[in-house]
């Protein structure tokens, strides 16, 4: 495993002192006993909508791929993003590869818990599209977007 | 018809480009075929019993001329000269080989043509009504709709992994020929009583084994919604949806172990929340995309030919091609044109290269340039001047491609079964060309009516059984193909699930079945009642009598 992180639309590796990770069901029943916490983790099960917590003094949130084909925190990345306005590292881990990371960099995760061989080859992965037809929660403007700029400007 | 700009042209050429990558990582080794499968399958690539095949996306069903010629010339060079239609306006090929599959997408995306989802679990290709922006019957054209969820959901980020694959049909007439209320999303154009034109939006249908029609979660979506709605319920459907049992994975589980009711809330929760977040089109761009389906170039003609007539009278199989094979276009002096791929005797769907190109050629001549593939694994041509009926209705006798068919119980759909599948208990291309066979007689057809059959290899349904006014099911019985036969399903606006019969048939005795079934429709039917209509009035008890009486 590989730590990669998502800057300026490139993957660098990442060396860092190992996190204090706490679960959201710990940290719900006693938030004063993981005060030194610093990443939260979530698992793919959990509904974010009874979340009734402040994300916003963990460094990192960590949604879980138990595997590739779960596609369950991509809504949850998106979510954390768009809707609770969650702006600090959102770092995917379990069955993380090459082909995901697209997709997950366009849900708003820009951390990586790489499992692929060849952690140099993903950062390619992720410039081999242009645009993209929809919005989502890496700020990309859709192709819609792009053709009404385009309109206006000829 | 919808074409490319740059911005499509760059994403479906890299697309390939990234296939093409993935399919030399196959090749060299460096991924195994554990590794290689998600990947080919988020392309249209499936293995089968003996080989690669390969799905080809026909977003909702629409062609060109230039476009079915490609597949034509695709079918020569990469395949054994031929093609498969599907039940999703889809076009298969059986025989390419992994290494040529990159050249071939590329040959496709020339022509505007890609494999994008479809397959995988992700949002597959989107399908409609074959006589969009045709028939008379249809409010608006369902086309533009079709178009701007093909884009939305091309390479959705979120959506790519759901927990399994997700299909979404649109029309916009009272007739549905697109079997929406058996598909994951179903969406029907129309318009209110404020004339406001929006979407039925039902959800949660489906066949396979646990086949359901589905459910109405809303009313009436305003149709600017159309992209923020559907973001809504993918959401709710993703993070919801069970993963644990592949054969639970589906919406309509979700839907249909919630309650609707509760799942319609989940959905409009979400929506509310996102409704306002810039996913929906701005009107420009509708317009734009609009623009592409703008009526085509249509002559001004009187709504009778006295050429047609004349020729009618002439040949009577011409006569009877007309009766049984066309259908009223909404501008006078044009008819629809159905091309059936339902030979007697013959494979359903297979379509050969010539035959492809004759195909492209009559439209470019005769019918504006359009073609169109149904989900009953035909073809359309959707503009044909009635005073060119003849001329087309020849050249489609040349190319074997004239039989006065459709809707008529030689018209049958049948899955690949036995022949192709792996997952097959039975086979199905056989059965579809024995009944064929023995109702080969197009006037004793003409005289049944309306009667759809339809055949699958295993409870998958690819064949979609659960909706034959006559299904018929293979099944293993200690290592023999057995068959059972459902009864009195439809895919179409009265949609029902067909009932089981009885027990298991041999495949001797199946097409016998089927023979008996059309007896007791024939010695009861009243007036112009359809086979489903002379059942759903008298019940399954004779029907069933007259197949299990003793021989
Ligand atoms: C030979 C290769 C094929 C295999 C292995 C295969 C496999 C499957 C499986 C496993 C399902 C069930 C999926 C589920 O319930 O979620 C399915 C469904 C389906 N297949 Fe196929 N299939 C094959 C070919 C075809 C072909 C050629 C067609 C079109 C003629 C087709 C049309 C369909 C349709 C329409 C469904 C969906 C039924 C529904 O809505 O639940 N399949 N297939
Ligand atoms: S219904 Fe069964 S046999 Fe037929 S194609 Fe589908 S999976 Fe194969």
């Amino acid at each position: 495993m590989k730590l990669l992180k998502l800057s300026r639309g490139r993957l660098f590796p990442a060396f860092e002192e190992p996190l204090a990770e706490v679960s959201l069901d710990a940290w719900r029943d006693n938030p004063q006993e993981h005060a030194e916490a610093t990443a939260l983790t979530i698992s793919n099960d959990t509904s974010l909508a009874d979340i009734k917590c402040d994300l916003h003094g963990f460094s990192v949130i960590i949604l879980d791929f138990p595997a590739f084909k779960d596609g369950r925190a991509y809504s949850q990345a998106r979510l954390l993003r768009e809707r609770y306005g969650y702006t600090g590292e959102i770092r995917a881990r379990g069955d993380v590869l090459r082909d995901q990371i697209f997709f997950m960099a366009r849900c708003g995760f820009n951390g990586f818990e790489f499992s692929g061989p060849d952690a140099d080859d993903a950062s390619a992965a992720l410039e081999e599209f242009s645009f993209a037809y929809q919005p989502a929660a890496d700020g990309i403007a859709p192709v819609w977007r792009k053709r009404l700029g385009r309109a206006a400007a000829a | 018809m919808y074409r490319y700009d740059e911005f499509d042209a760059t994403m479906v050429a890299e697309r390939v480009a990234q296939f093409r990558g993935q399919v030399a990582r196959r090749l060299s080794g460096d991924l195994t075929e554990d590794q290689f499968k998600p990947l080919r399958l988020m392309n249209g690539l499936y293995l089968q019993l003996h080989a690669y095949m390969l799905r080809v996306a026909v977003p909702y069903g629409a062609m060109s001329s230039k476009q079915m010629r490609r597949l034509g010339e695709v079918a020569r060079k990469y395949d054994r000269g031929y093609g498969h239609f599907t039940t999703r306006q889809n076009i298969q090929y059986n025989w390419p080989a992994l290494v040529d599959v990159p050249d071939l997408l590329d040959e496709l995306a020339d022509v505007e043509m890609h494999a994008i989802q479809t397959s995988g679990n992700c949002i597959r290709n989107v399908t409609s009504d074959q006589y969009a922006g045709a028939t008379a019957e249809e409010i608006e054209d369902p086309r533009p709709y079709c178009e701007m969820i093909r884009q939305w959901s091309t390479f959705h980020p979120e959506f790519s992994f759901l927990p399994r694959k997700f299909k979404i049909a649109v029309t916009a007439a009272p007739h549905d020929r697109a079997a929406v209320k058996v598909h994951d999303i179903g969406l029907i154009l129309y318009k209110n009583d404020e004339g406001e034109t929006g979407f039925e939006v039902i959800v949660g249908g489906g066949l396979g084994r646990t086949p359901y029609v589905g459910h109405t979660i809303r009313k009436f979506l305003p149709k600017e919604y159309l992209l923020s709605y559907l973001e809504a319920i993918l959401r709710v459907y993703n993070l919801e949806g069970r993963r644990d049992n592949m054969y639970k994975a589906r919406i309509k589980i979700l839907v249909n172990s919630e309650g609707a009711d509760k799942f319609a809330e989940a959905v409009e929760a979400e929506w509310a929340q996102i409704k306002d977040n810039g996913i929906d089109l701005p009107r420009e761009e509708i317009a734009r995309i609009n623009d592409y389906f703008a009526p085509p170039a249509f002559e001004t003609l009187s709504a009778e030919s006295a050429a047609l007539e004349e020729k009618k009278a002439a040949d009577k199989d011409f006569a009877r091609w007309v009766r049984a094979n066309t259908v009223a276009h909404k501008i006078p002096g044009y008819a629809i044109a159905n091309i059936s791929l339902k030979p007697i005797g013959g494979i359903p769907g297979d379509i050969s290269d010539v035959q492809m190109e004759a195909v492209a050629d009559i439209a470019e001549k005769y019918s504006l340039d359009e073609i169109r593939a149904t989900h009953e694994q035909n073809l359309v041509l959707p503009h044909v001047k009635k005073d060119d009926l003849y001329a087309v209705y020849k050249a489609l006798k040349e190319a074997d491609l004239a039989t006065a068919n459709i809707g008529m119980v030689s018209d049958i759909i049948a899955c690949p079964g036995l022949d192709y599948c792996s997952l097959a208990n039975a086979r199905s291309i056989p059965i579809a060309q024995r009944i064929s066979e023995r109702f080969a007689d197009l006037g004793q057809q003409e005289e049944l009516g309306e009667i759809k059959i339809k055949i699958s290899g295993c409870i998958n349904a690819c064949g979609h059984h659960h909706v034959g006014h006559i299904g018929i099911l293979g099944v293993d019985k200690k290592g023999e193909e057995f068959y059972q036969v459902t009864l009195g399903g439809s895919g179409a606006e009265d949609a029902s699930l067909g009932e089981i019969a009885g027990r298991g048939l041999s495949s001797d005795q199946v097409v016998d079945a089927v023979e008996k079934l059309v007896g007791v429709y024939r010695q009861h039917r009243q007036d112009n009642e359809r086979f489903l209509d002379t059942y759903r009035r008298l019940g399954a008890d004779p029907f069933k009598e007259a197949l299990y009486e003793a021989a």
